[in-house]
């Protein structure tokens, strides 16, 4: 009775294996590295830049010990930081500023692993230092900003339809459009309610003037508010690209926040100073009289004509365009890509507020058959994204860039010139910062608490229970085992409380193993034979091991559910660790058990240390 | 080895008018605490900056605190902690300055002080953030309660369900308590490790509620208490040294831990130790005042078993009502 079928012993070895398998990227260490990313959504991430990796590793002579290419970029490992330091400044001298090299470190553990997709823990940033944001965006100015663009729209829509009207103004989130009569307000709010549905208008009267309200409504609220948020992440996404962050998260928490965490990153003033800066877009003339080679060349050399700057484009050409700004991106409401519906050619469609249009409009009327550049201004330096001809006078806000090679190109570019700048302000709410020493430190304390615990409850369970005890114990090694290997796995962020939950886990975990023991001690106390004790013990302790994991369980639960930063760093190891420990309590130590003695033909004595005979 | 031999059971329920009122004494002065002194916040709930700052020879407290001050910080607490060399510094919030400036300019401060000041560790949390903490703290205790009552009241029954949840929400204030004696500043770790130590100790009143049905069916002519007693007695073993096993891997903690496990630990281990207690001696005494008999406990049993059952009743109803034992 006391003998798995074989395909229950083959199951528990499988498991075992599977464990081992991923768990042993832990120990290979890491080894120094740089991570080369596309500094731009634009630039193509492929096996060509892979080569053009290598070449350049060749070319410098430079030693690696491995260099692929993954999701995120490509990678390269070497021997140490003096190697890795130089290749990183090498690469950035070769690749230019369309990639991003950043240092990092990568698992050595050999690639038969990494092509099994067994990788490392994921340590979070108290582990391995770093720093960490809380962003919050304030979005009441998001709705502020919306509303102040209605009466610029409002002011036009109606000066447009000949409704005659006293003022216009923003109060709070709602505008107030003024009227000396009745009528006017009707025909007002008839063109107002047609082209902005999503606005709840409300009339009233206040002394001799008629008023009419417009605010916004939940699903334009909402509409903004989602636009604010995505836009800042896209922006943020942007500029913590250019600080050369190995593996930064920038990620929405709750509908007004946002969580960037820069692993490595120790000078903090320098990243709040990046999260907090105000990338601009510039729409400026090109100066076509003086576009000829000679005076470009001369420009390119510093000497510039009179009233006019020289820039490259994203060819890489430069280009001269006038100093006089026609237009900032602070007008651009909304970017995205489109189709044109005559040619059929790839465009960004930028959607101006009511100034921005009007200014628009005058730049276009007086400037036909030039081109325009439209600039990108962020770490001082200046990119013109492209240059379209003006075709003719644009009205009406809606602007259609052409010349977009295709859809990709279309929507990268929407996402710049929308990622120019902030769509609301935000502040900084909360800061953590780990140096890199204090990470290791952190480390080492999880690892000795845990070690020192596994340690004491070894020698205490081989004591009181002999060779059941020495069952439980590996039984609870192989729950370790298992528990590392579903962390990595899982890539699940493990933090200095997550290390705690570990040892915590095994703390817990054990209480299965004792509860069997006890049983299987009883039963042979109350006079039946081992191999009865042992399947009883084994059958009665069950339910109660599965009563009480479940109500550890949803403790864990909800501590996942409603915890935040360390609690959820916490609950996730605890919630896996109990998962784990059902499956190595029960099915792996019974296991042992039978193999040890299910295939014996007489058993006349278990070795639990049991003094007292029945 | 053998620790736990005992020959006849422990009448445990009979010492219940004596746990009650250990429990009690131990409760109210909990609450008491909780009242005047209140629980010492950690930033995490109360908003503001928390530095951790390393030196390589032994830390001059009063160049920090000048350093501190020459801001116009005089709020600030500057302790020593773990080794001399190492400094932690405490901000409340400053109105106008958020909280990422703040901790710029201490930073600065520092350093313009003491070059070789190294910055281990920074937390600044701004006040909207721990609002929610409280919020969030005090749902997730209420799921874990609900969850717990509920599963409790499935398996077993609600007499027990309710008697679990009161032991172990003991615990928790009497936790609490030792937290607001002490001063002992409550973080979120504490709260992790309080809501772990809920669900950890009703494992203990699982495992003997467990037993208790168990004897219901097997001890057909045995008293409430008698089985209650015999329960306690047979799981007594298993409970002591599961603890001790639990208890040796937090103290392992407490040991190795470092400051930011020091008090995650001691939570445990208080919720530990009280938790054998209460959830034996304080969950028991509770499901039976309640109440608890073989009747609502396994009746279903009972009806399957047809002529038995009637025997089986006869003697629940000659029991002797169970506040006789109170």
């Amino acid at each position: 009775m006391n003998r798995y079928p074989m395909w229950k012993n083959i199951f528990v070895a499988i498991m075992i294996l599977i464990g081992l398998i991923y768990t042993i990227p832990n120990f290979f260490g890491e080894s120094p590295a740089v991570q080369i990313t596309p500094a731009k959504s634009t630039t193509k991430l492929d096996a060509a830049l892979l080569g053009q990796v290598e070449a350049i590793f060749k070319q410098e002579k430079i030693e690696y010990d491995g260099v692929y290419l993954d999701a995120r970029g490509v990678k390269a490992r070497f021997a140490n930081t003096d190697t890795q330091i130089k290749a990183k400044d090498v690469l950035q001298a070769n690749l230019g500023k369309d990639y991003t090299v950043a240092l990092n470190l990568l698992s050595r553990s050999p690639n038969w692993l990494r092509n099994l997709g067994a990788k490392p823990m994921y340590l979070g940033l108290d582990l391995r230092g770093g720093v960490h944001f809380l962003l919050q965006v304030d979005m009441k100015a998001a709705l502020s900003k919306a509303a102040e663009r209605f009466v610029g729209d409002f002011r036009i829509a109606l000066r447009k339809e000949r409704i005659s009207y006293v003022g216009v103004s923003r109060e709070g989130e709602t505008v107030q459009i003024s009227f000396n009569n009745e009528a006017e307000l009707i025909k007002a709010k008839a063109v107002i309610s047609k082209e902005y549905p999503n606005l709840t208008l409300t009339e009233s009267t206040i002394g001799e003037e008629k008023m009419l309200k417009a605010s916004l409504n939940l699903v334009e609220q909402k509409r903004i508010q989602d636009f604010a948020i995505k836009q800042n992440i896209q922006t943020l996404h942007n500029r913590i690209n250019e600080l050369g962050v190995a593996e930064p998260i920038i990620q929405q928490q709750g509908a007004d926040r946002v969580v960037v965490q820069l692993p490595g990153v120790q000078d903090t003033a320098k990243a709040k100073d990046i999260l907090g800066r105000t990338a601009t877009l510039e729409i400026r003339l090109v100066d076509e009289d003086k576009n000829d080679a000679a005076t470009l060349e001369k420009a390119e050399k510093g000497q510039a004509p009179l009233g006019d700057d020289v820039f490259k484009n994203r060819d890489g050409r430069a280009i001269l365009v006038k100093k006089n700004v026609a237009l900032t991106g602070d007008y651009i409401t909304d970017a995205g890509p489109g189709v044109d519906s005559q040619s059929g050619r790839n465009t960004v469609n930028v959607t101006l507020d009511a100034r921005g249009a009007r200014i628009f409009q005058q730049v276009t009327r007086e400037n036909v058959g030039k081109r325009m550049a439209i600039l990108l201004i962020e770490k001082g330096s200046t990119e013109v994204i492209t240059a379209p001809t003006i075709n003719e006078e644009i009205g009406g806000g809606r602007v259609q860039i052409s010349g977009m090679a295709n859809t990709q190109e279309a929507t990268d570019i929407s996402l710049l010139l929308r990622a120019g700048a902030l769509a609301a302000p935000m502040d900084i709410i909360e800061e953590r910062t780990v140096g890199p020493s204090m990470g290791q430190d952190n480390i080492n304390r999880g690892m000795h608490s845990t070690m020192w615990g596994f340690a004491a409850i070894a020698l205490m369970m081989m004591i009181y229970y002999m060779a059941f005890g020495v069952v439980s114990v590996v039984a609870l090694a192989i729950n370790l085992l298992l528990l590392v290997a579903m962390l990595s796995m899982l890539q699940a962020t493990l933090t200095l409380p997550g290390l705690a939950a570990i040892a915590l886990a095994l703390g817990m975990a054990i209480d299965a193993n004792v509860l069997i023991n006890e049983r299987v001690r009883e039963e042979l106390r109350n006079g039946n034979t081992p191999q009865a004790s042992i399947h009883a013990g084994y059958e009665r302790a069950w339910d109660t091991i599965l009563d009480s994991n479940v109500t550890t369980l949803i403790a864990g639960l909800a501590l996942f559910m409603f915890g935040t930063g360390p609690i959820k760093g916490f609950a996730v190891v605890h919630v896996l660790g109990i998962l784990t420990s059902m499956f190595s309590a029960v099915l792996v130590s019974r296991a042992m058990v039978n193999l040890i003695y299910g295939y014996r033909r007489k058993v006349s004595k278990l070795s639990i240390g049991q003094i007292y005979q029945a | 080895m053998e620790l736990f031999r005992i020959k006849n059971d422990i009448p445990f329920m009979s010492y219940g008018r004596l746990t009650t009122a250990i429990s009690l004494v131990t409760f109210i002065l909990a609450i008491v605490f909780l009242a005047t002194r209140g629980l010492n916040f950690g930033v995490d709930f109360t908003g503001g900056t928390v530095m951790e700052v390393n030196y390589p020879q032994a830390a001059n407290l009063e160049s920090v605190r000048k350093a501190v001050d020459s801001i116009g910080l005089e709020e600030a607490t500057v302790q020593n902690f773990g080794s001399s060399h190492d400094v932690l510094i405490r901000l409340p919030i400053k109105a106008g300055l958020s909280v990422s400036q703040l901790s710029e300019q201490v930073k600065n401060a520092l350093v313009a002080a003491d070059p070789s000041a190294e910055i281990r560790r920074v937390e600044a949390v701004g006040a909207q953030v721990g609002d929610e903490l409280y919020e969030n703290g005090g749902l997730a205790l209420f799921f874990v309660s609900l969850g717990i009552v509920l599963y409790l009241w499935l398996r077993f029954e609600w007499r027990f369900a309710v008697a679990a949840i009161v032991a172990n929400m003991h615990d928790v204030v009497i936790i609490l308590g030792f937290f607001a004696f002490f001063q002992w500043e409550f973080n979120l770790t504490v709260l992790a490790a309080i809501l772990a130590v809920l669900g950890y100790s009703v494992n203990e009143s699982v495992v003997v509620f467990d037993r208790v049905r168990e004897n219901f069916r097997k001890m057909r002519k045995a008293s409430v208490v008698q089985v209650i007693d015999n329960a306690i007695t047979r799981t007594m073993s298993r409970t002591i040294i599961t603890h001790t096993m639990t208890q040796t891997m937090v103290g392992s903690m407490l040991l190795f831990g470092g400051e930011v496990l020091h008090n995650f630990a001691l939570a445990l281990t208080i919720g530990i130790l009280f938790g054998i207690y209460s959830s034996v001696l304080v969950a028991c005494p509770i499901a039976m005042w309640l109440g608890v008999n073989r009747a609502n406990l396994i009746g279903d049993v009972d009806k399957k078993e047809g002529a038995i059952k009637d025997a089986g009743k006869k003697e629940t109803l000659a029991e002797p009502h169970p506040s006789d034992f109170a």
